[in-house]
């Protein structure tokens, strides 16, 4: 059984798309086969995290219009071969996300792949609400940050009310991703606590990706992080992550890069 | 310590290839008619190629992959038939 999962959030650039990348990429190495979809209309930005942008030739659009086959538009990523991509389109138009036109697409996918991963654009426009629609579950990112928590509120509340599962009265499964962890923030007190955030959010956490500068290191070499540095504090989280996604327990560290010291671990209770 | 040192002297900077990559990405994209010329030579070489593939064997139009690389200097097309089996 294939699985759709939107990694969304509301906010704007609080790793989304890198978290797409590193989890796609990380998921596929383990051999499944995995796409990764770009609904960012107009501002894509997952090929070129994903290092493919000089190969898009066709987009998700195109394949919605009728202009070109889902095996024309889809990507092979170089270095794994069960990992592809689907670019979103740079010039048309949002509304040319119709429901029918993605629900075709994303049930074709299931044919051919195990996890559709979807990259949602910020906000709560059309391409947010296409992005989670059809998904089984959904991963909120959320930055220890009071606006990014206020914006996963309100992105919880719309998975619970506007998606295809929401309408046939099932629930999407959420999963609290927080990234951008800053170690030495949380130490100093200056930065929401981890508990804080599963108190007001109250959804299962499924990881913690630390702030690290592997993460820009892998957008410039247009490699997910997870293959660009696969020993990493922010790649060992996001295994760990693909790992609960997949239904492992595992208690929840925040690995760090300074070697010779333990992750962090977090005594948790629920 | 060794750590740092591996760190320190195996790994490339990683900006030049990000600006490397960036421009190459940005000249295709400005020249505004680039994507779709690229789409309809695709979609024009694809029937062309599957006429001539026709005349001898019969073939589905999905065997049929046309890839592109866009380069600074230049492009490449693969062009990837999938022949089957009782023609091999
Ligand atoms: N764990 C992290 N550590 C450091 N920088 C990060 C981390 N996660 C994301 N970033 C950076 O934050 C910015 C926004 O990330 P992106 O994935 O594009 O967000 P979104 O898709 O939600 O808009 C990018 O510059 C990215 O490199
Ligand atoms: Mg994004």
């Amino acid at each position: 059984m294939s699985k759709v999962i939107v990694i969304t959030s509301g906010k704007g650039g609080v790793g989304k798309t890198t978290t797409t990348a590193a989890i796609g990429a990380a998921l596929a190495k383990t051999g499944q086969k995995v796409v990764v979809i770009d609904f960012d209309v107009g501002l894509r930005n997952l090929d070129l995290v994903m290092g493919s942008e000089r190969r898009v030739v066709f987009d998700f659009i195109n394949v919605i219009q009728g202009e070109a086959s889902l095996s024309q538009a889809l990507i092979k990523d170089k270095r794994i071969e069960t990992l592809s991509i689907l670019a979103a389109s740079q010039t048309r138009d949002k509304d040319a996300l119709t429901e029918d036109g993605v629900k075709k697409i994303i049930d074709e996918l299931k044919e051919k792949f195990d996890w559709i991963i979807c990259d949602s654009p910020a906000g709560i426009e059309r391409g947010a609400k296409m992005a989670m629609h059809f998904a089984d579950e959904a991963i909120v990112i959320t930055n220890p940050e009071v606006s990014s928590v206020r914006d996963s509120d309100r992105i919880i509340g719309i998975l619970d009310s506007t998606t295809e599962k929401a309408q046939k009265g099932e629930k999407v499964i959420k999963h609290l991703l927080i990234t951008r962890y800053a170690t030495n923030r949380a130490a100093h007190g200056d930065m929401l606590n981890t508990d804080d955030i599963l108190d007001i959010l109250s959804i299962p956490l499924i990881g913690i990706i630390p702030e690290s500068d592997e993460i820009l290191r892998a957008s410039n070499l247009g490699t997910p992080v997870t293959l660009s540095a696969p020993d990493s504090a922010p790649s060992r989280a996001y295994t760990d992550a693909i790992k609960r996604l997949q239904g492992e327990k595992i208690e929840i560290t925040i690995p760090t890069d300074k070697k010779g010291f333990f992750d962090w671990l977090l005594k948790r209770n629920r | 310590m060794s750590f740092f040192f591996s760190n320190f002297f195996n790994k490339k900077n990683s900006a030049p290839v990000a600006k490397d990559r960036l421009q190459i990405l940005l000249a295709h994209e400005r020249s505004a008619t680039s994507n779709q010329s690229d789409s309809d030579l695709i979609q024009k070489l694809q029937k062309e190629i599957m006429a001539v593939i026709q005349k001898h064997i019969t073939i589905d139009q999905e065997k049929i992959q046309i890839k592109v690389d866009k380069g600074s200097a230049c492009s490449t097309l693969e062009i990837d038939i999938e022949v089957p089996q009782q023609y091999k």
